[in-house]
């Protein structure tokens, strides 16, 4: 079985956010760059099927050229080979922009089945996986837990609103969107860092925006706060009084 | 058929078993609200099978009843087909959505047809003298984005819970109007199965009094009882965030959030835990909400009463040494 598993590289979790000179994004000079969270799981859901399976795991990025240390670190955990689109102005390019180019690169490849993340961390848009599918015309399905092979093609563990699943079978080749924490995921060994070094890693340039998208990001800020909170200062101890204080008298938990 | 005017603002309802999800008067006040900015008039859509009764109190003005025998059952090639036969017809200038899990399934697909982008998730519409902007966050939360629509439309637009306020239910009937779109079993490839719960939870988080809430800050399993310690003294129940609970540091059941648990305690005190929006919908019905968190911008504190800049390893020992100290 042959799986793409698309994989976007945003900034850590941790990192400050500062917004950028001209108020459209943000500050990416001394940002770090990690793999998207449901990426990972997308990834390990893949590694594990081809062990179950056989067949390769290619992963694909769109991006600048940094994209390609993230790739490097998903050939380091198993996948076979890398595909890194280039181009540095998707930020120009909406949903649909940069969903075609990546799935320019997957219909090259022709897989059994393309995995991605269910959303992004950076955009939250939830969405440029559902469009691939569209565009590739797969049948897909969306926030999945877990994946098994049948013999008609898939049954996937679907999660649902408050707690509910249910189990969704489709035929090969599809997309499924992938949630966190359907497996554990795998470190990267030595040994795996050491062998990535020789696996593929191909770079592809993403052809030309279309010259008009169908939205566009104006200016991003800082939310202005909208509750009133009363934030405590001074040493952990006094602030550890303040709370005692307010546990006892206005939430009358103490 | 109905020839809905051009234009205007077609609001898509989303019903299972007959019954209206709640979000759904969401997408409707947000749709009203657009419409008073872009104009045209506000109508609604609705999927469903030939004679099946959905209850539509509250909704006013003209429901369009998408009726097929292959709407039975929600599949995203379905209500992708369905929906862009009804837009076809109706040509609405925008399409308002809740942005539910069904919607983040199908809506993207659609929009796709008409070659355009879903805004989704988006949070607020200001109006400007160019047309609506659209809030949508980033980064779970720390930046605010505003976004326009330059296609040639029509606008695909999914609002997140809680950010538009449902209105009083109208009084007066819904006009529901049947559209039948012309749909055949081929072009539906997926099928779903029973829905089904995982086992049953033993833990009911909706009933305690005090919830003591650890997100990613915490680090590591080993520092867990760090916490544990803190909800101990206080007599409280341990939550946590979702990556907790998929690493397995706390168990699922304690997982609070739109994929887990809604909790309503008199205090609900968040460790380390950022505030994303799924996780919000969780607990911000709690009493007082107390966040400790060395970020000052976490949207955390954006629904907290009271708020802690710090290192909660500094921070977790300190309180749960005064809270001994104070029993
Ligand atoms: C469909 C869907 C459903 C989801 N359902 C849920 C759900 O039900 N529940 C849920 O919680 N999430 C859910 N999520 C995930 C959600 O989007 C967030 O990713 C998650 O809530 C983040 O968890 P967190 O706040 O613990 O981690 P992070 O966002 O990583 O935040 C960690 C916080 O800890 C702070 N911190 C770090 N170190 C320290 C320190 N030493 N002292 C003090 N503070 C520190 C940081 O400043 C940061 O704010 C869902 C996501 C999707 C897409
Ligand atoms: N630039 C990119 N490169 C590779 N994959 C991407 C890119 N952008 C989005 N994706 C994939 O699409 C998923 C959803 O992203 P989004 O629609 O931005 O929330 C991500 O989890 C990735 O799997």
């Amino acid at each position: 079985m042959k799986i793409v598993v698309a994989v976007k590289q945003v900034p850590e979790r941790d990192a400050a956010i500062r917004v950028g000179a001209d108020g459209r994004w943000i500050e990416e000079e001394d940002l770090s760059y990690t793999i998207n969270e449901p990426d990972a799981y997308a990834l390990e859901e893949a590694l594990q099927l081809k062990e179950k399976h056989g067949g390769e795991v290619v992963v694909v990025g769109a991006g600048p050229e940094r994209v390609t240390s993230t790739l490097r670190e998903a050939l380091a955990k198993g996948a076979d080979r890398a595909i890194h689109v280039e181009a540095v102005d998707l930020g120009e390019r909406d949903t649909l922009g940069v969903a075609q180019v990546l799935a320019d690169a997957i219909a090259a490849e022709a897989p059994d089945l393309v995995l991605t993340g269910l959303q992004s961390d950076d955009l939250g848009l939830g969405q440029t996986g559902v469009v691939m599918a569209e565009l590739l015309g797969l049948p897909h399905a969306t926030i999945i837990m877990q994946v098994e092979v049948t013999a008609s093609g898939l049954r996937v563990k679907q999660e649902l609103e408050d707690g509910w699943f249910q189990h969704v079978e489709m035929p090969l080749p599809a997309l499924l969107t992938m949630q966190s924490g359907g497996n554990k995921l795998r470190y990267a060994t030595l040994m795996g860092i050491k062998k990535a070094k020789a696996k593929e890693l191909k770079t592809e340039t993403a052809a030309a925006a279309a010259a008009s998208p169908s939205a566009r990001l104006e200016r991003v800020y800082l939310p202005q706060r909208q509750k009133h909170t009363e934030m405590l200062t001074g040493s952990p101890a006094e602030v550890a009084a303040k709370l005692v204080q307010i546990l006892k008298n206005d939430v009358r938990v103490l | 058929m109905s020839n809905g005017p051009a234009g205007g603002v077609l609001v898509v309802l989303e019903q299972h078993d007959g019954e209206l999800h709640r979000l759904s008067a969401e997408a409707l006040a947000a749709g009203r609200m657009l419409a008073a900015k872009v104009g045209g008039r506000v109508e609604c859509a609705l999927l469903r099978a030939p004679g099946q009764a959905v209850a539509l109190t509250g909704v006013p003005g003209r429901v369009h009843a998408v009726e097929h025998p292959l709407l039975a059952a929600y599949t995203s090639d379905g209500y992708t087909a369905a929906l862009e036969q009804l837009i076809r017809t109706l040509t609405p200038s925008h399409v308002v959505l809740p942005h539910t899990y069904q919607v983040r399934d199908y809506a993207p697909a659609l929009a796709t047809r008409f070659r355009q982008v879903l805004l989704s998730d988006v949070t607020a519409i200001h109006d400007t003298e160019t047309g609506p902007v659209f809030v949508r966050q980033l980064l779970q939360g720390k930046l605010n984005a505003d976004y326009r629509a330059t296609g040639a439309g029509p606008c695909f637009v999914s609002v997140q819970a809680g950010s538009f306020l449902a209105e009083d239910a109208a009084t007066d009937a819904a006009e529901v109007v049947a559209f039948a779109p012309v749909l055949e079993a081929a072009q539906i490839r997926t099928r779903a199965g029973e829905r089904f719960r995982e086992a049953a939870h033993t833990v009911d988080l909706g009933s305690a009094a005090v919830i003591v809430s650890v997100g990613r800050g915490i680090g590591e399993e080993a520092n867990i009882p760090l916490v544990q310690e803190l909800a101990d003294a206080l007599g409280a129940e341990l939550a946590a965030s979702r990556p907790i609970c998929d690493s397995g540091w706390v168990p699922m059941e304690r997982q609070v959030g739109s994929s887990g648990q809604t909790v309503a305690p008199k205090l609900y005190l968040a460790v380390g835990i950022s505030g994303a929006i799924q996780h919000l919908v969780g607990m911000k019905g709690s009493k007082c909400v107390i966040a400790i968190n060395k970020d000052e911008h976490a949207p955390i504190f954006e629904v907290a009463d009271f708020g802690v800049v710090g290192d909660l390893f500094e921070m977790v020992p300190e309180l749960t040494k005064a809270v001994r100290a104070a029993r």
